[in-house]
């Protein structure tokens, strides 16, 4: 058989399967930033924490109420979610007619009080959280094992991300969040609530990170500072995949897990590099993201 | 009668002037104590706050307070950068008077901080920090390497395994200072015993997801998968290991540095079976079951790590030695007076320090109990092996020292 760049078929195919794997954190988180950027002009910087509150929203359920992952899947989004709508009307409702860096401090300060918190209370080597049990196991796919859980990462993901471009792309409801976006005294004059939709966008992106935290609990130590490791990164495919894109920052999150995947096998040492060139390389080449369009 | 009592009063006078002058010659008075740690990140659990507890628990015991020592204390987390750890060594040195730092996780801050305290003449006993480099070829007159290091892991651990027929290796190797002494100690061993090295790949620090490196250390067909990272690296590592049925495949683990914290963290069904290992463990006598009380009650129920357990039985020495000398001012002294007195202290027992400053105590082969075995919280490890201290650590002859050749 072939061999690329020495390295044998199988453990290829194995890395792009794990890239895609990986990449189904950033999509999701990076779909999250998106749309809460698109919608807000708000760069929310608390969403690793909230990832973060996701997992350990899973950890608190099965620890304290025995409620299983699937409750928590379920729960855990949707308690986040409602923080989010708690914080958005107390605070970020005040910064929208302000400059980006208001929004973008008071998040960023957020983060790191809740973080600080969780690290106060569970110190930093984090709490073990069990694959449930219908995802034990794996399957032998000849070139790699794959193991079901993370297959079901993949599912779920895809599933996630498609569903929610659906929405505002293909729907009336999202053409109503997509005119808001672009004039919102005008769709207000048309009865439409639009602070309480702005609201409840807001408490979406933040859910949509809890679902992720969920999703990584069993796979990832459930630890305080699991949201701080992560959020640079999904912050590097937001900006390459061109803030504010919905498809954009799917996209591009899937295809730089694939990348980091393989960096990780040719050259290991620089795997938590590689997307800052990318992202430094896309900026000068295309200064709105790949998928962004210049204003 | 009249003279005895003239007597008496001159005796006293002559006392307090010279218990006044011994308190003087601390430098300003105090014994400043800094304990440079990661307050933040993944070494947070296994020393942390911690290490400080340990360190004021040390001095409380020693008594300072009523011999008339003043002991002051003061933290700061190196962030896991050396830079970092280096600006705050400096300013504690030079701006806030600091005589000694201790602990410091982490080898790359640690092999800066003992450049500095070289420099400053200060003292630096590491307990945290794994690097056998701190007693080989950096080994420096001021710096005393307390719990254990590189070369006592992967002599006690890889010894254990090569010889009950784990002979072919892959690394997952940390890519810093710390990561590459391990790998390489380790690597020695396995070859001086016959055995060989299929391959190895280095992670970056704090990394999340190990599941390509596991695939690489699978598709190696190697015996033995070795992990040459510590506290969260080890913890996810295991765990995704478990993940891809690497164990079920034939293949097995070897953490080779792994505490207390980890296990915890990682849970027994997890854990169970990893050999290791450690100079202290706090279900061993009595002594130690008491000072893992005392700090369990302080810090949030975590049980001593060896690390904790170091930075007091090195502090109490420290202690000793200022003491003795009456003085904290010369950092190289103090150093020296500690490694000609011999070490007795409720943790580690009695013990010495050598010329190139290897504190030399026993270690112990480590198992992880099965759940069903563990009778308590924080029951985890059954002892497997002790390794007498003559044998524990690098005869001082190999490590390259130069304070040993000169």
């Amino acid at each position: 058989m072939f061999d690329f760049l020495g390295i044998p078929p199988q453990a290829l195919f194995g890395q792009l399967l794990l890239g895609l794997i990986n990449g189904s954190f950033y999509a999701m988180l990076s779909l999250g930033l998106a749309v809460i950027f698109g919608l807000l002009n708000i760069i929310n910087f608390t969403h690793g924490a909230q990832y973060m509150m996701g997992a350990f929203g899973a950890y608190f359920l099965l620890q304290y109420l025995g409620l299983s992952y699937w409750w928590a899947l379920i729960i855990s989004p949707l308690v986040v979610g409602f923080s989010g709508v708690v914080i958005e009307r107390l605070m970020l409702k005040h910064l929208y007619r302000l400059d980006h860096l208001y929004g973008l401090l008071l998040t960023f300060g957020l983060a790191l009080i809740t973080e600080g918190m969780f690290r106060n209370e569970f110190g930093s080597s984090g709490q073990p959280y069990r694959i449930p049990d219908q995802l034990l196991g794996g399957n032998n796919l000849g070139f790699m094992f794959l193991p079901n859980y993370r297959a079901w990462v993949v599912v779920a993901s895809l599933t996630v991300c498609l569903g929610t471009w659906y929405v505002i792309e293909r729907t009336k409801l999202g053409s109503y969040l997509r005119a808001a976006t672009e004039n919102p005294t005008l769709v207000q004059a048309f009865g439409i609530n639009v602070p309480r939709m702005i609201t409840l966008t807001y408490g979406f992106g933040v859910a949509l990170a809890a679902f992720a935290g969920v999703l990584a609990a069993p796979i990832y130590q459930v630890a305080p500072q699991m949201g701080s490791n992560l959020i640079i990164v999904v912050f590097a495919v937001v900006v390459i995949g061109g803030m504010g894109s919905i498809m954009g920052s799917i996209l591009t999150g899937f295809g730089l897990g694939v990348i980091e995947g393989l960096t990780k096998v040719f050259y290991p040492e620089a795997s938590n590099t590689v997307i800052f060139v990318i992202m430094a390389l896309v900026l000068l080449v295309k200064p709105a993201g790949l998928f962004g369009r210049t204003t | 009668m009249k003279l005895t009592r003239t007597m008496t009063l001159a005796a006293t006078v002559a006392l307090a002037i010279g218990a006044g002058q011994a308190q003087a010659q601390y430098s300003d008075g105090t014994i400043k104590i800094g304990v440079l740690t990661d307050m933040s990140s993944l070494y947070t659990d296994l020393s942390g706050a911690g290490s400080l507890l340990a360190a004021r628990l040390a001095a409380e015991d020693f008594g300072a307070a009523a011999k008339g020592m003043k002991v002051e204390f003061v933290n700061a987390d190196h962030q896991n950068k050396a830079d970092v750890g280096s600006a705050v060594a400096r300013q504690w040195y030079d701006v806030d008077k600091v005589d000694v730092i201790v602990d410091t996780p982490n080898s790359g801050v640690a092999l800066a901080v003992n450049q500095i305290t070289k420099e400053k003449n200060k003292v630096f006993l590491v307990s945290g920090a794994a690097s056998s480099d701190l007693s080989g070829k950096a080994c420096s007159p001021n710096t005393i390497h307390w719990t254990y290091d590189t070369w006592l892991l992967a002599n006690g651990t890889g010894n254990a395994i090569v010889k009950t027929g784990g002979d072919s290796w892959y690394f997952l190797t940390a890519d810093y200072a710390f990561g590459h002494a391990l790998e390489g100690d380790t690597e020695a061993v396995v070859l001086k015993n016959g055995g060989k090295v299929l391959g190895k790949v280095r992670h970056p620090l704090n990394t999340a997801d190990f599941s390509s490196f596991l695939l690489q250390a699978q598709a190696s067909k190697a015996k033995i998968i070795g992990l040459a990272n510590a506290g969260g690296d080890t913890t996810n590592s295991i765990k995704q290991a478990a993940e891809f049925g690497i164990v079920r495949g034939g293949q097995n683990l070897a953490g080779l540095l792994v505490f207390l914290t980890d296990v915890h963290a990682l849970g027994l069904q997890t854990a169970q079976g990893l050999i290791f290992t450690e100079t202290w463990y706090w279900d061993m006598n009595d002594n130690n079951r008491a000072f893992a009380k005392r700090m369990a009650t302080a810090n949030k129920g975590i049980h001593p790590t060896m690390i904790h357990a170091g930075v007091y039985s090195a502090v109490t020495h420290y202690l000793k030695a200022v003491e003795a000398l009456k003085s904290d001012a010369d950092g190289g002294a103090v150093v020296k007076k500690m490694k000609d007195t011999p070490t007795n202290d409720p943790l580690f027992g009695q013990g010495s320090i050598r010329q190139d400053g290897r504190k030399i105590h026993p270690a112990y082969l480590f198992e992880v109990k099965k759940p069903a075995e563990s009778k308590a919280p924080w029951d985890y490890y059954k002892l497997r092996a002790t390794i007498p201290a003559e044998q524990a650590f690098r005869p001082v002859t190999e490590g390259n020292c130069p304070l040993v050749r000169g």
